[in-house]
């Protein structure tokens, strides 16, 4: 299910058999992409959005998104909205805790660059890439479910050209 | 009761400790009250039968003017269906007012909020800690001298 159509033509199958062959970059990455399982937290109106796009109308869970409540078990953070400096403490020792391969999706102007509170916001950080590294920004204040969902395919495609031999920037 | 009828009651027992009654500007009729009997005044609005103030709608922490912090009371009386401000003014150079929140629960973190964004110390709140910035942050955001510091913890503030 899924691999052959999503590991593009240089996946083999024999005739009769239920043997493939392929590459292990694409087997890891088709793994890894298929099954994004996502920290389950929400910071601001970008949660809200976050979870209406989980919810059955837009249904994360047909991308293998799942909310985990253990950063033990999860593979991307959507940071959905603003980041308070008390707040960036407790993220960056999340996103330390979780185990590699792991992804950033910076969701909403507040992640990306501060937004509304760019000025006087003394309490905010301006910009989750100040502390963490950021794969996708999703703009939008907040993004409509479909920009997240595109930020999401964007981070797929990320993911499904990595490779084990060399580091894709 | 009118807030004239209440401000004449409370003026009568507390005298000096009562300030000026302002209506004329827009918004709701207050007036000041001393700051070292706020106590015993949160007190008697709350139990004495013509007032029964029993809810704390809202205190607010004011950086006032040049030398004075301000802490705003809202109240109102679910009994009697009244309404009222009450301010006090506490000094910059020593910022210490009495704690009402042995009159009104709902004090406590209102107060903790006070202490922690405007900096007045709250004598007898039990726990008087910050409650929305982190318990080491320096200074107290909402006065209007505050600077933004450079960083927090390695992290950079300013855009």
């Amino acid at each position: 299910m899924g691999i052959l159509n999503k590991l593009d033509n240089s996946v083999e199958q024999f005739e009769s058999g239920n043997i493939i062959i392929t590459s292990m970059d694409k087997l890891l990455n088709w793994s890894r992409l298929s099954s994004m399982w996502q920290m389950f937290f929400g910071l601001a109106c970008c949660a809200i959005e976050m979870m209406a796009t989980s919810a059955s109308h837009y249904d994360l869970d047909r991308f293998g998104i799942i909310p985990r409540p253990s950063p033990r078990h999860v593979d991307i953070i959507l940071i959905s909205g603003t980041v308070t400096l008390k707040m960036a403490t407790r993220i960056k020792r999340l996103y330390d805790e979780m185990p590699a391969p792991k992804y950033i999706l910076s969701m909403g102007s507040c992640a990306n660059c501060g937004g509304p509170y760019w000025e006087h916001g003394y309490h905010v950080l301006k910009g989750i890439d100040r502390i963490i590294p950021v794969d996708v920004y999703v703009p939008g204040c907040p993004p409509r479910p479909e920009a997240l969902l595109e930020g999401l395919i964007k981070l797929q495609e990320r993911i499904r050209n990595q490779s084990l031999a060399k580091h894709i920037a | 009761m009118e807030i004239n009828e209440i401000y004449n009651k409370l003026k009568s027992v507390f005298g000096e400790g009562i300030g000026e009654l302002k209506t004329d500007l827009p918004v709701r009729p207050f007036f000041f009250a001393d700051a070292s009997k706020i106590d015993a005044v949160a007190l008697f609005l709350r139990d004495e039968e013509s007032m029964q103030f029993d809810n704390l709608s809202c205190l607010s922490g004011v950086d006032y003017d040049k030398d004075n912090l301000a802490v705003v009371y809202h109240l109102c009386s679910y009994a009697l269906g009244h309404q009222l401000v009450v301010k006090c003014l506490v000094p910059k150079s020593d910022p210490k007012i009495k704690s009402v929140s042995d009159v009104w629960a709902a004090a406590e973190w209102h107060e903790r909020e006070a202490f922690d964004l405007v900096g007045m110390i709250f004598e007898g709140n039990p726990d008087l800690r910050r409650i929305l910035l982190p318990e080491d942050w320096e200074g107290h955001p909402l006065r209007k001298d505050y600077k933004v510091p450079e960083f927090y913890n390695g992290m950079k503030i300013p855009y």
